[in-house]
């Protein structure tokens, strides 16, 4: 099953992925709210971008479904879609749990990048999706984010990377760790040649993603509520022996602690987006 | 060459008698010149650096510190540092980078501080920072793995022209406790990690993450510290001598290089480019 067949180099509007991420998940209609208990209508959760329509809860979506409410209709055209994941440590199980995933979320890496706009300013994007491993950045996801940045170098566009991912692909072995630098690097490069990167933070961001690439933004953004930071909450609980506070590593506290530029609800992130590639135009950059 | 297992050489890199960054220092250098703190907020001890002289011309030098005594463990946080290290690490590195002085790090850490302090003042983006930073700098840099390399914590002060690693150091993604309990959910299965985790320098060397495997003596580093410095200082001396024939933009170039190929033969670029 592949819901997102897409044909390279084309661009496309984006209303079928949308379209067919909402028909896997309207099953549960009507959705009871994680964070206050109450149940409302898929289609409003829906008409939010799966937001809760009484508290603002931001549930975590998918790659593609970002995308398709993020760019401008059809100017979605996906970058590297063929660059599958890999198996270094000839990790038993790894495979099979790689195409058991691809049947199940219709996606074959952890990332999806693109070209696109949004409010006609071109840039190039890449999205993490936490339902694809957790996000975790493999050699093929550390492929992909590295040359985005490259693509982005050489066309001379913008760069645009919304995080989601609990780290390191463990399965992948140490070459995961290596990702961490070769993405770093790149970025490096990519603002070296005075690239502007926008680095957005969606829950959760962790470990050897938020150590590498997704801290380096020139512009640090967040969705409401997401879960930043190095090591994972119950890490550090049994690290020092104590309850970490209510809000601990959350989005506005990053912000608070001056990590964060600016938390974005999810409906602004059009406008916002939009506002900085203009302030920043100037041949395209 | 040895024959240990990888768990048994998990235990040897581990190992407090194991000599650690300040031993090197005091054995391979002269003239050493501490520096410390981040100029923002403290000086964190689990990172060790300063310049000295090798074979009489400084160098900027930097590494983690594990301490031996639990006075000294205790003091150095176990070699974990928290942002304060990497930041500190960042500055003497931009020093080096401002002389031209080559630099030369050592590389024993279990991890990063997992800490609440360290979060709150941004462990990720120092880490982060280090990399990015590490990439860019135009003078040789030379890295050994002399005992523990674990996670995001020791690829920090990784990112050199050369990493060169101790036959019987370690280097790996997340500690093999960490690893299992992740992926088995079971941390005591960390000897059956240590087995499938390519984690030796003899396998780091295969898969390109190291270039060179430095000999320790029969029975590891401890057992003959002499011999260890001897054999590091001369793996230095070629390297520095080697990348002195370098110029500024080939290093940072060739560097840039090293860690963009790591993974990248896996996924073999494509024909054609949008
Ligand atoms: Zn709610």
């Amino acid at each position: 099953m592949n819901l997102f067949f897409t044909r390279r180099g084309k661009k496309e509007n984006t209303e079928p992925l949308k379209a067919a991420w909402e028909d896997q998940i309207t099953s549960q209609s009507p959705k009871t709210c994680p964070a206050c208990g109450q149940a409302s209508p898929a289609d409003q959760w829906h008409k939010r971008g799966q937001v809760c329509p009484k508290c603002g809860y931001h549930a975590p979506i998918g790659a593609y479904y970002r995308l398709s409410f993020l760019l401008d209709p059809g100017s979605f055209q996906e970058l590297d879609r063929d660059l599958l994941p890999a198996d270094p440590l000839d990790f038993p199980g790894y495979p099979q749990k790689l195409s058991d995933l691809e049947q199940s979320t219709g996606m074959m890496e952890a990332a999806v990048s693109a070209l696109g706009s949004i409010e006609g300013h071109r840039a190039v994007f890449a999205v993490l999706d936490s339902s694809f491993l957790m996000g975790s950045m493999g050699t093929a996801v550390g492929e992909k984010i590295t040359r985005a940045a490259e693509t982005a170098q050489r066309q001379r566009l913008p760069l645009i990377i919304f995080a989601a991912s609990g780290g390191a692909r463990m399965q992948e072995g140490i070459l995961s760790l290596m990702q961490m630098a070769k993405t770093a690097a790149a970025i490096q490069r990519f603002q070296s040649a005075r690239g502007l990167y926008i680095s957005c933070l969606t829950h959760p961001t962790t470990g050897g993603v938020t150590a590498s690439f997704a801290s380096l933004g020139d512009v640090m953004l967040s969705e409401p509520g997401a879960l930043i930071g190095f090591a994972g909450p119950r890490v550090i609980e049994q690290t020092i022996h104590e309850k970490l506070p209510a809000g601990f590593q959350r989005a506005e506290y990053l912000l608070e602690h001056g990590f964060l530029d600016q938390v974005v609800p999810r409906e602004q992130w059009r406008s916002v987006l939009g506002q900085i590639l203009s302030l920043h135009e100037k041949g395209g950059r | 060459m040895s024959v240990y297992t990888p768990e048994q050489k998990v235990k040897l890199a581990r190992y407090p008698g194991r000599p650690g960054t300040a031993d090197y220092i005091q054995n391979l250098f002269t003239d050493f010149f501490e520096q410390r703190g981040d100029r923002q907020c403290r000086d964190d001890s689990s990172i060790l650096g300063g310049v000295a002289r090798f074979h009489g011309r400084p160098v900027t030098v930097i590494g983690h510190r594990k301490g031996r005594t639990m006075e000294e463990k205790l003091r150095f946080n176990f070699g974990m540092p928290g942002p304060e290290g990497y930041r500190k690490a960042q500055r003497l590195m931009r020093q080096a980078e401002k002389f031209g002085r080559p630099i030369i790090t050592f590389i024993d850490t279990p991890g990063a501080y997992p800490g609440r302090d360290a979060e709150e003042r941004g462990q990720g983006e120092a880490i982060a920072q280090c990399l990015a930073l590490m990439s860019s700098l135009t003078v040789p840099v030379v890295a050994v793995v002399i005992g523990e390399g674990g996670s995001g914590g020791a690829l920090a002060l990784g990112v050199a022209n050369r990493v060169l690693m101790l036959e019987n150091a370690v280097y790996s993604v997340l500690s093999p406790e960490g690893f299992a309990s992740i992926l088995w959910k079971d941390a005591s299965r960390s000897g059956e990690a240590c087995s499938v985790m390519k984690l030796t320098a003899q396998d780091l060397r295969s898969s390109g993450v190291v270039q060179a495997v430095l000999k320790e003596p029969e029975g590891g580093a401890h057992t003959d510290p002499q011999a260890v410095y001897r054999t590091v200082d001369a793996a230095l001396r070629r390297e520095l001598a080697a990348l002195g024939r370098v110029n500024k933009r080939s290093l940072a170039r060739q560097r840039y290089q090293l860690f963009r190929s790591m993974g990248q033969d896996l996924h073999p670029a494509r024909g054609a480019a949008v």
